[in-house]
């Protein structure tokens, strides 16, 4: 009980609660004995530290009730009231280490894939390569006792039909007529690939075995006529030395070849071909062989598999022949139009290939 | 740099428990710091509790009679984060190779020291006042933390009248000097 007043006095006297008369007894008996005088410090402290205690939780009420607000208001976030958006960035926190060592394995496995790749990838390609020279070795056979002709390109098998031969083909007519080589449709049908891919269905419409020359017409609707050709066929002979270039498919890609006019005659004595001094390989036969002023004078058809280089075209001039036989015995032939004239005489080789490119087109023969 | 009059005027709000001044101060600079919690292996929560120290951590410099703040308020929470959170991730033991700094930091291991001495006494007064139970707890936060009046607090809890209640209040208080005292000179 004495403690209790005790303490009731101490905070009186804190608390300035005392009257002059009281508060001078008391600090009086805080003088005299140091047991309260050492109660009332240690009161006093206490009470510091009960209000400390006390502005702190209130400043931790008033914090959290701010926290509470801003987040209301939307001016700060947090994972609860996250948009879709803010969840995928705490995942991404939560699984950003998972995630580099997953993207590190893969990125290892990636390297490690490309490496194998890298180690057995020539290996594959020389046995690809050894198979097409074998296809050529039988291809060379064969010429020798057909008489020079390159025409052998082996295509796949497609549904119902087997690819025969294939060569190169050109447009003499912007409507969809292509003249080719007479042996390199060899089957009962053709389709022709345009330089970007594309596959229009064809009907052969004339073949000069003679001539070796044929044509084609394109029937498929996706095919889109064109304006104008580029190029012009010449009528007259052409002369010896002559710059010469072709645009052919040995592959499936376009391939540019260039050379010389090397004699006015063909294979022994053949009127009516050029002898041209190239390179030229199977798939070739039917591309055009222009000179410099973007005039077709020949179309490339066989050459000498003793020689190298040595190729032989058969004349422009037999493609105007043909064409006139054509008329005599087929109306349709009435439609074509021969192009005599080139629109890309004074222009730069490579913008005259630009040209001739979307003309030429790779034709492959088929049976059923 | 010194901090500005605006700013002054903010951390004198805060000395004061201004909700106004603590939603300014907490809007302008917890998204700095959620994001840096968050870029360094945290959580929401952390992001929270960090900011949160940080902010009572100002609020005691700025109570402080010595108290001079010589940056901008932003680089002191900042620090005070900074300092904090690394201390957390190492006795969680997870180390981060490098915590990113771009902000500028300016030296507060001497503030937080003082702040954790606080909060180590705070912490005991909670446990005292908990473990002192019903209705001694109600009837001390009344008189001494709400600052009710011993007649208010008297027929609140049912005393017959203000004396009685007195009494009962400082028997309250010397169990809770005791409990407290205990915890406290042992902690020192």
């Amino acid at each position: 009980m004495d403690d209790i007043l005790l303490l009731e006095a101490i905070e009186r006297y804190l608390n300035n609660d005392m009257s002059v008369e009281e508060r001078t007894y008391f600090e009086n008996l805080r003088k005299n004995t140091p047991e309260i005088d050492q109660m009332v410090v240690e009161h006093n402290m206490f009470l510091h530290q009960m209000d400390m205690y006390s502005a702190h939780r209130n400043l931790r009420h008033g914090i959290h009730d701010a926290h509470q607000r801003l987040l209301e208001r939307g001016d700060i976030n947090e994972g609860a009231e996250l948009t879709t958006r803010g969840r995928v960035i705490q995942l991404w926190h939560k699984y950003k280490r998972v995630t580099a060592i997953a993207a590190g394995v893969g990125g290892i496995i990636a390297l490690f894939i490309s490496g194998m790749v890298m180690y057995f990838a020539p290996a594959v390609n020389g046995n690809q390569l050894q198979q097409l020279s074998n296809d050529i070795a039988a291809i060379k056979k064969k010429q020798q006792v057909q008489g020079n002709l390159i025409n052998e390109v082996k295509s796949k098998l497609p549904e119902g039909v087997r690819f025969v031969s294939g060569g190169s083909g050109f447009l003499i007519d912007p409507k969809g007529f292509i003249i080719t080589n007479a042996h390199v449709l060899k089957g009962s049908g053709a389709i022709v690939v345009n330089s970007k891919g594309q596959e229009f269905n064809a009907d052969i419409v004339h073949i000069d075995q003679e001539k070796d020359l044929a044509i084609l017409k394109v029937t498929d609707k996706e095919f889109i006529p064109r304006k104008s050709l580029p190029y012009g066929i010449r009528k007259t002979s052409s002369d010896l030395g002559e710059e010469i270039y072709t645009l052919g498919y040995p592959r499936s890609e376009i391939v540019y070849g260039m050379g010389y006019l090397s004699a006015r005659s063909g294979f022994d004595g053949d009127s009516l071909s050029y002898q041209l001094q190239m390179s030229a390989n199977p798939g070739n036969s039917g591309a055009p062989v222009l000179n410099n002023n973007g005039e077709i004078i020949g179309v490339l058809s066989t050459r000498q598999s003793s020689a190298e280089g040595v190729v032989f075209a058969v004349k422009s001039r037999n493609i105007f022949r043909m064409v006139d036989a054509f008329r005599k015995t087929d109306t349709a032939a009435e439609k074509i139009k021969l192009p005599t004239k080139s629109n890309i005489r004074s222009a730069q080789r490579k913008q005259q290939i630009a040209e001739v490119e979307d003309c030429v087109f790779y034709v492959k023969a088929f049976a059923k | 740099m010194k901090a500005d009059s605006n700013e002054q005027a903010l951390l004198k709000g805060l000395a004061n428990n201004d909700s106004r001044a603590i939603e300014t101060i907490y809007k302008e600079n917890f998204n700095t710091i959620q994001a840096f919690i968050l870029n360094n292996n945290g959580s929401y929560d952390d992001a929270r509790d960090i900011f949160q120290e940080a902010m009572i951590a100002l609020y005691e410099k700025a109570q402080s009679e010595s108290f001079v703040l010589t940056c901008q308020i932003k680089t002191y929470v900042y620090s005070i984060c900074r300092r904090l959170w690394l201390k957390r991730l190492q006795q969680l033991g997870k180390y981060t190779n490098q915590v990113d700094s771009l902000e500028e930091t300016i030296p507060v291991e001497e503030d937080l020291d003082n702040h954790e001495k606080r909060n180590a006494a705070f912490a005991i007064m909670d446990r005292a006042m908990n473990s002192l139970g019903e209705p001694c707890k109600s009837l001390l936060e009344g008189y001494y933390l709400k600052k009710l009046g011993m007649q208010e607090l008297a027929s609140e809890f049912g005393y017959t009248n203000a004396d009685n209640a007195k009494n009962q209040k400082y028997k309250c208080l010397m169990r809770l000097k005791k409990l407290f005292f205990a915890q406290y000179n042992i902690g020192e």
